[in-house]
């Protein structure tokens, strides 16, 4: 499989992911949407570690990192959710604008 | 590299900016424009959720623990790459997986004092 | 799949491990004492953590090496940059203690993020792999999100952590998608050339100049990150919210730290690995600064609200302090250590009077809550005075020894068009450093401003910041000498 296909996948995924922060409305799913970004990544890594062959366990491993990276992001992403609804009772990214400008 | 390669990237915003402006322009002519609550929920299914599953909340005690299994769940990818190299590493990824799992005890202390693993209030 | 384990040189990240033990201490102790209890300890064991960490950093000094698989660089650079940023911690932790004290919010976890924070800064300046880059951006990044969001009562601060929250992690997907296209171009992430590979600054003098497409899309990538971090337009719209709403001493950290970290990284990245490329990456930068140092002075003009008013003076410092990373010399590195060193003194300063006079309700944080402060609080209005002259880059500051050596070096480099934009943006912003001013001396007022925090801490913070702003613009010698011998790299 040309190494084409791939990234021309994670590039699709990373789009779609870059839509969904810019459209969505609710926190979650924005953060939902960052995350495919992340794993668009990750599929390039992958990618490009198993083209390179030899050179290519840093690929690898970063993947790794960014999987558990990811998951910190996402503790403190859901915990702040948490938090807003206590207080708000809805968590939409327009409602929040205390602040402008 | 020079200026001549950026042309082709020129090109293309300018294309895809008049692609972007016409649709939305087409769409906001010809389009249908009927609103509905089930419309704007979050998963946007086109279907109003019935049974009132939705408005019975969870209790946040059950986020806290996930969130709190996401995390430490999470860590043992590190584990998989000692795994495969461990016969290289010998000692010094032994000592070095000691530290990285004193850590996570450490954090698991934290958690545990502070309630967070708690399930009666 | 053959390969040795590597050395074991934990006494490269001495200090790092230093910060990270004592925050862990923190909350494990914490963790095991009752509820009620006076928290004075808290402080004081992140003050010892800290001084450690500079022991520790300070004894790096004069060494020269890449060491633990390459991918941290052990040199004057780095020390230069930890040494600061534990600086800037430590006043922060004293800062914290008296606007914190004995309030809800005191507790181990703040100091505990303010260390794990400080650990990620001073990693990102001695870090030598895009991995390790990456970590220690996140290891800031997360530690602030939390703190920007530490004061749970308020909708304002809750509001503040999820915009940083959400707009970080979609600046770091941009960054990652960055680091996986110059990884994929190039074939390895280590910055130098050395121990079997030839890194990217090796791939860069080895390639031909025509098949650096995907590299530089990626470099382009990187920018987003890095800029996203230090504010620069078009990726600031955070800034003031996050400043804002963000606990106050806190506020004056991010301003101070995370500036100098992320542009550490980038004078490392750009000036020293990426610097065959500069063709490709100087434009964009270019056109980053001026928008950055224009309109980050143009919407200071605009804000009532004293906090906003920083953020955007802070967006505007971003720019100018690009001017020097764009120069690409070694008088753009030097002089961008010490404008981001003596910066972060002052910018902490001044959200240390700002704490002072708010509070931790946050009070009296608008321009009109400041008027006659002079005749209400001589000695901090006079340190006030202070910080907004430096920061405005009037001489006998120490800001105005940083714009000089900046623009200095622009000029330098044969952008001289560039100094004359970033002198242009600072006579703008000038105006309204000086309606600070005109509102503490010039207007009167029969409300009485009393300052919120009486604490001796916060007032030696303030002091000692406004006493650095002032000998540093008199006597600059010797910090631009130690900027100048950082500036010797690994390379």
């Amino acid at each position: 499989m040309p190494l084409s296909y791939v990234l021309v996948l994670a590039a699709l995924l990373f789009s779609i992911g870059v839509y969904g922060v810019l459209a969505r409305q609710h926190a979650v799913l924005v953060l939902l949407s960052i995350e495919l970004m992340l794993n668009a990544v990750n599929i390039n890594l992958i990618a490009f570690s198993a083209w390179l062959q030899d050179t290519g366990v840093p690929g690898q491993v970063f993947a790794l990192f960014i999987i558990a990276v990811a998951a910190a992001e996402v503790g403190v992403g859901l915990a702040l959710v948490i938090l807003i609804y206590r207080n708000r009772r809805n968590v939409d990214v327009e409602g929040l604008s205390l602040m402008k400008w | 590299m020079t200026l001549d390669s950026y042309v082709p990237i020129l090109f293309l915003i300018v294309l895809s900016t008049l692609f972007a402006v016409a649709s939305i322009w087409v769409s906001s002519r010809i389009g249908p424009r009927a609103p509905t609550p089930a419309k704007l929920t979050p998963y946007e299914s086109g279907i109003v959720p019935e049974g009132g599953i939705e408005k019975q909340r969870f209790p946040v005690k059950f986020y806290l623990v996930a969130m709190l299994f996401i995390i430490f769940d999470i860590e043992t990818v590190f584990l998989y790459p000692w795994a495969v190299a461990y016969d290289n590493l010998k000692l010094f990824g032994l000592i070095e997986m000691g530290v990285f799992i004193a850590i996570l005890l450490a954090a698991y202390v934290y958690v545990w004092r502070r309630g967070g693993l708690e399930w009666v209030d | 799949m053959e390969f040795e384990a590597p050395a074991v040189q934990l006494g490269a990240i001495g200090p790092e491990i230093a910060l990270v033990t004592t925050a862990l201490l923190l909350l494990i102790v914490d963790a095991f004492i009752p509820e009620g209890e006076e928290r004075w300890y808290l402080a004081v064991l992140a003050t010892i953590g800290f001084g450690v960490a500079i022991i520790l950093a300070a004894n790096q000094w004069g060494e020269r090496e890449l060491q633990l698989a390459r991918m941290v660089a052990v040199d004057n650079f780095a020390t230069f940059v930890k040494t600061s940023v534990a600086v800037f911690a430590v006043l922060t932790v004293w800062l914290s203690r008296d606007y914190l004290k004995r309030s809800e919010d005191e507790e181990s976890e703040f100091y505990a993020l303010l260390l794990f924070a400080a650990a990620g800064m001073m990693l990102m300046a001695s870090a030598a792999d895009l991995i390790m880059v990456f970590l220690a951006l996140e290891i800031f990044s997360i530690s602030l999100y939390v703190l920007v969001g530490f004061r749970r009562r308020s909708l304002a601060s809750q509001e503040s952590a999820m915009k940083y929250f959400l707009l970080g992690a979609f600046s770091s997907a941009f960054f990652l998608m960055g680091i996986a296209l110059v990884y994929g171009a190039t074939g390895t992430t280590n910055f130098y050339p050395g121990g079997g590979g030839e890194g990217i600054a090796g791939y860069l003098v080895s390639s031909a100049a025509s098949d650096v497409d995907l590299l530089v899309l990626g470099v382009g990538l990187l920018i987003v990150g890095l800029g996203f971090k230090i504010a620069a337009v078009p990726f600031h719209m955070w800034t003031p919210d996050a400043y804002q709403g963000a606990p106050s001493p806190i506020t004056g950290f991010m301003a101070a730290g995370t500036k100098f970290a992320a542009v550490a990284t980038m004078l490392r990245l750009f000036v020293v690995v990426l610097y065959p490329l500069r063709a490709d990456w100087r434009p964009i930068l270019i056109a980053v600064a001026i928008a950055t140092m224009l309109l980050g002075s143009v919407l200071a003009v605009i804000q009532e609200d004293v906090k906003r008013l920083l953020a955007y003076s802070s967006i505007a410092h971003a720019g100018f302090v690009l001017t020097g990373l764009i120069a690409a010399n070694d008088r753009g590195l030097s002089g961008s250590l010490f404008y981001l060193a003596t910066y972060g003194l002052t910018v902490l300063g001044a959200f240390a009077v700002v704490t002072v006079l708010a509070g931790r309700k946050e009070r009296n944080v608008t321009l009109a809550s400041y008027r006659g402060l002079f005749y209400e609080r001589p000695l901090l209005a006079g340190a006030l005075t202070l910080f907004m002259l430096s920061l405005a880059g009037v001489p006998l500051t120490s800001g105005f020894v940083g714009k000089f050596l900046v623009f200095g070096a622009a000029i330098q480099a044969g952008y001289w068009w560039l100094a004359v934009i970033g002198m242009l943006a600072s006579v703008i912003a000038t105006f309204f450093y000086l309606r600070v001013l005109v509102v503490m001396y010039m207007q009167e007022d029969d409300r009485g401003l009393q300052p919120a925090i009486t604490g001796r801490l916060a007032n030696s913070v303030v002091g000692l910041t406004a006493a650095a702003t002032l000998v540093l613009g008199i006597v600059w010698g010797p910090l631009i000498d130690l900027a100048e011998r950082a500036t010797v790299f690994f390379a």
